[in-house]
């Protein structure tokens, strides 16, 4: 009895989904799916490189730094970072009166107690980057996470930044109506092709490099690209580290335990 | 030991280590955070806080008295035979020189830790002029020593000092 | 019940003895995981994963214990506090880490057990009972794990939650209240990150109730077998300790290092970027979809595209999302083949690797966005799943031949058996 409704509610499941294969393929072909214009010309990110890549990669705290520089001059006029704090920089390098001056060109919110005012003051160590107030196109996001909230983050950074060009003509041609509209920019890394952004990064020494390193187009975008994998990650060293040590203690630990469970089972027979 | 016993016994001890090894983050995890031990800082301003006046500010999420002593409360702790007490220091030991009238202390009673009276405006002082701890009736003097009731320590005077003459930074 | 020839707790220390006669705890231990429970002595490695579901499960406890200590479940703080996790807390990252991806590892653990339950056909008389309680058990795992997802706030917790109590609103006339009486709104907001919360922390310890069941219920007739012939004799089984227990410490250090290498090298490669965006309720990600755990029912809800007969497609889908594990509850009456083991049922294994197969397709398909050509595969994928369970496998097991069966577990393992009767 059982047998015979399982066959029928195993029919009936199969038959709406057949109904809804037939009617799926009907529309399909008598509709067929138009190409979108993102689907044709958005580009997956370019293939490059950082220091704290794979499993031995490790920060370059230099690389940080210059990164740092690149945000504090240029990104933090509209991105805010409000997950790092200033105390966090010690761990790229800067020692704590660095850090406390990088905290003082900083005006952070705070309120005055005996007022009830909402004023700022000079960041100190223990505070967060500001928020930043924005009031053009677009909602700029915070940069903090930026490179674990998107698909390959860092690479998706570095070919945003690098990744501005005229609207291809072949694109007109195949999409009319896809003419980047007034305000925007095009850019093919970018998911829906046209952000608000217009191209931070438009050239050399732009950012005033301290430690020798040619401040070209492509390394700035490298170099924040490494900075805001630190922001999203700072944990990446001591996480890899430890996973070793982990990992090599455990290896160990199961040679032991295969040795142990050979022992135990080595007096019966047909194993 | 026969060599096949010294392996399960290694590899037991080798879970042993494994597992005690695990608990130190388990463990670690309940000490105070990095955000936590950031804040050890505090710099109060003084310039407002007249004679016989006091504040309390925060330190460590913990009350912190600051109190701007008369002539006549100094010289009240001064009289005071210090050898009595049961927590013996003079004022000098408790404040810094030349700053005798500014006697800055942590406000929890070194009994079980409530927040004595005598800081507020208007607040019961105590029979000794300094502070009084409502819970288990704690009393102490005008240099904040324990003169009567159950608490073993005078209260304890933070790490600080002046940054200027009207700014005081605690930690 | 327990074979006749299981050894007996004898306590020698006279402290024991009067902990046996005051509380017998460690009787009780002996009994059930101890050399006083005999086992099986050709469980191969499929066995492991029943010990190391139960490690997951300890595990998720104490990690999510502790991330309950720093974790403040209020919309506006939810996201700031896993970050203070990730970069404050002494060792939070890992911590955090841990339980994020301890959940997939118990996933995964469990899906091998209970696909070893559906080849070896551990659920057939006499351990019906064992099976139920699982299925009951990978349900409540289910719900754990959504709501846990949603705790972090980000986009993909907000969506899922959306997405996952709107089900609900499927069900004819009083879906679209319940809807709103899961919410405590009418879209996810603080009363429903609260109650998220609270039962998130307190399902793990109905599922470590339920684990007891299971394990009760196993003790009865005992552990099944890759042979699937009843244990007759005692040269058929091992004290569970020290011969299990060792081969179980081996697969426990083989699970933890598969495990400790996705955690400290790769620990977001199971999650979403999108739920590193702090929840916004103004705009749905592009592309959404459940943790990987769910991709194969979430291509089932997904396949039924169009309205069949008198009822809406997104009430079939529903349906058939629930019913896809539902099934699971009759299969110890739905193949009624007197074989248990897969080994000895030729038609049928074949249908079981179609199964692995199928199941990867779907999982596949719903973890790809919903346009042609994963929608199509995802339908006749669908349709094999339901075929599989509801109609192949009365029909194999009543029309199927069997190999012929070793005499013994003994014969299985030895070649032979001297208490066998000659052959015939």
């Amino acid at each position: 009895m059982i047998r015979i409704i399982s066959i029928l509610v195993g029919a009936f499941f199969s038959l709406a989904l057949l109904w809804s294969v037939g009617k799926g393929a009907v529309s399909y072909v008598t509709e067929p799916p138009k190409e979108t214009v993102e689907h044709a010309f958005h580009l997956a990110p370019k293939e490059v490189e950082f220091e704290s890549d794979g499993a031995f990669g490790k920060f370059d705290n230099q690389q940080l730094q210059r990164g740092f520089k690149v945000y504090k001059e240029v990104c933090s006029a509209c991105h805010a970072l409000k997950l790092v704090a200033f105390r966090d920089l010690k761990a790229i390098g800067y020692n704590d009166d660095e850090v406390k001056a990088i905290a003082k060109g900083f005006q952070v919110p705070a309120y005055n107690k005996n007022t009830g005012e909402v004023v700022t003051k000079e960041g100190v160590a223990a505070d967060h980057f500001p928020p930043v107030l924005y009031a053009g196109q677009g909602t700029p996001p915070d940069l903090s996470l930026i490179a674990k909230a998107r698909h390959e983050g860092p690479e998706y950074v570095y070919s945003l930044l690098t990744g501005y060009q005229e609207q291809p003509a072949e694109l007109l041609k195949k999409f009319p109506d896809a003419k980047t509209p007034e305000g925007l920019h095009y850019n093919p890394y970018f998911a829906n092709l046209n952000l608000a952004m217009p191209q931070p990064l438009t050239a050399d020494d732009q950012v005033t490099y301290t430690d020798g390193t040619k401040a070209t187009v492509d390394q700035m975008s490298k170099d924040v690209a490494a900075f805001l994998i630190w922001t999203a990650e700072p944990k990446l060293d001591k996480r890899k580290q430890t996973g070793w040590a982990v990992l090599g203690f455990l290896l160990f630990a199961t040679v032991l335990a295969y040795m142990a469970y050979r022992n135990v089972w080595a007096e019966k027979k047909g194993h | 030991m026969r060599r096949r016993d010294f392996i399960n016994i290694a590899a037991v001890s080798a879970a042993g280590v494994g597992g005690v090894i695990t608990l130190l983050p388990l463990i670690s995890q309940m000490a105070p955070s990095a955000d936590v031990l950031a804040e050890s800082s505090t710099e109060i301003d003084i310039s407002a806080i007249q004679p016989g006046q006091a504040i309390k500010a925060v330190f460590r999420k913990q009350p912190v008295f600051v109190r701007n002593l008369t002539p006549k409360e100094i010289s009240e702790a001064e009289a005071v035979d210090v050898s009595s007490l049961r927590d013996p220091q003079t004022l000098k030991e408790r404040t810094k020189a030349g700053k005798e009238n500014w006697l800055i202390t942590m406000g929890v009673c070194t009994h079980l830790g409530c927040v004595p009276l005598g800081a507020g405006e208007g607040e019961v002082k105590g029979e000794f002029g300094g502070y009084f701890c409502p819970c288990h009736g704690s009393v102490y003097d005008t240099a904040a020593r324990i003169r009567k009731g159950p608490a073993p320590k005078n209260l304890q005077v933070p790490e600080y000092a002046f940054t200027t003459d009207t700014v005081v930074k605690i930690g | 019940m327990s074979f006749p020839w299981a050894n007996e707790y004898k306590p020698s220390h006279p402290l024991m003895q009067w902990m046996d006669e005051k509380l017998p705890l460690p009787r009780f231990v002996y009994n059930a995981v101890g050399a006083g429970y005999p086992v099986p002595r050709n469980l191969n490695y499929a066995w492991n994963f029943g010990v190391l579901a139960g490690f997951c499960l300890a595990l998720q406890i104490v990690t999510g214990v502790i991330l309950a200590m720093h974790y403040a479940a209020n919309t506006g703080v939810a996201f700031d506090s896993v970050e203070h996790i990730m970069r404050d807390v002494n060792w939070g990252w890992m911590l955090r880490y841990a339980h994020a991806n301890g959940a997939s590892a118990f996933f995964v653990v469990v899906y091998v057990h209970i696909f070893r339950g559906f080849f070896y056909g551990s659920y057939k008389a006499p351990r019906e009972m064992i099976w139920l309680l699982g299925v009951v058990i990978f349900l409540l795992m289910m719900a754990t794990a959504f709501m846990g997802y949603v705790l972090p706030w980000g986009q993909m917790s907000f969506w899922g939650a959306q997405v996952i109590t709107g089900l609900f609103s499927a069900i004819p006339l009083v879906g679209d209240p319940l809807h709103t009486w899961l919410l405590g709104g009418f879209a996810p907001d603080n009363a429903a990150l609260n109650r998220f919360f609270s039962l998130h922390f307190l399902l793990p310890f109905v599922i470590a109730g339920v684990v007891i069941l299971h394990i009760w219920a196993l003790h009865i007739p005992g552990s099944s077998n890759p042979t699937g012939v009843e244990v007759k004799q005692e040269s058929d089984t091992v004290p569970f300790h020290p011969y299990y227990t060792a081969k179980d410490g081996f697969g426990l250090g083989v699970f933890l290092i598969g495990y400790c290498a996705l955690l400290f090298f790769f620990p977001n490669a199971l999650g979403h970027p999108d739920n590193y965006i702090p929840a916004n309720p103004m705009q749905t990600p592009a592309h959404i979809v459940p943790e990987w755990y769910f991709w194969p029912f979430y291509a089932i809800l997904r396949a039924f595209t169009q309205d069949f007969l008198f009822i809406p497609a997104k009430l079939m889908g529903v349906l058939a999302m629930f019913s896809a594990i539902l099934v699971w509850f009759f299969l110890p009456w739905l193949d009624r083949s007197p074989v248990r083991s897969g080994h000895f049922r030729p038609t049928f294994r074949k249908f079981y690797y179609a199964l692995i197969v199928d199941a990867l397709v779907l999982g596949y398909c719903g973890g790809s966005p919903a346009e042609e050509p994963f929608v199509m595969i995802s339908q006749i994928a669908a349709i094999y799943y339901f075929a599989h369970f509801l109609i192949i496998l009365p029909i194999v097991s009543a029309i199927e031949r069997p190999d012929p069966l070793p005499f013994s577990i003994t014969e299985a393992v030895l070649g032979s058996d001297e208490t066998a009767p000659a052959a015939a």
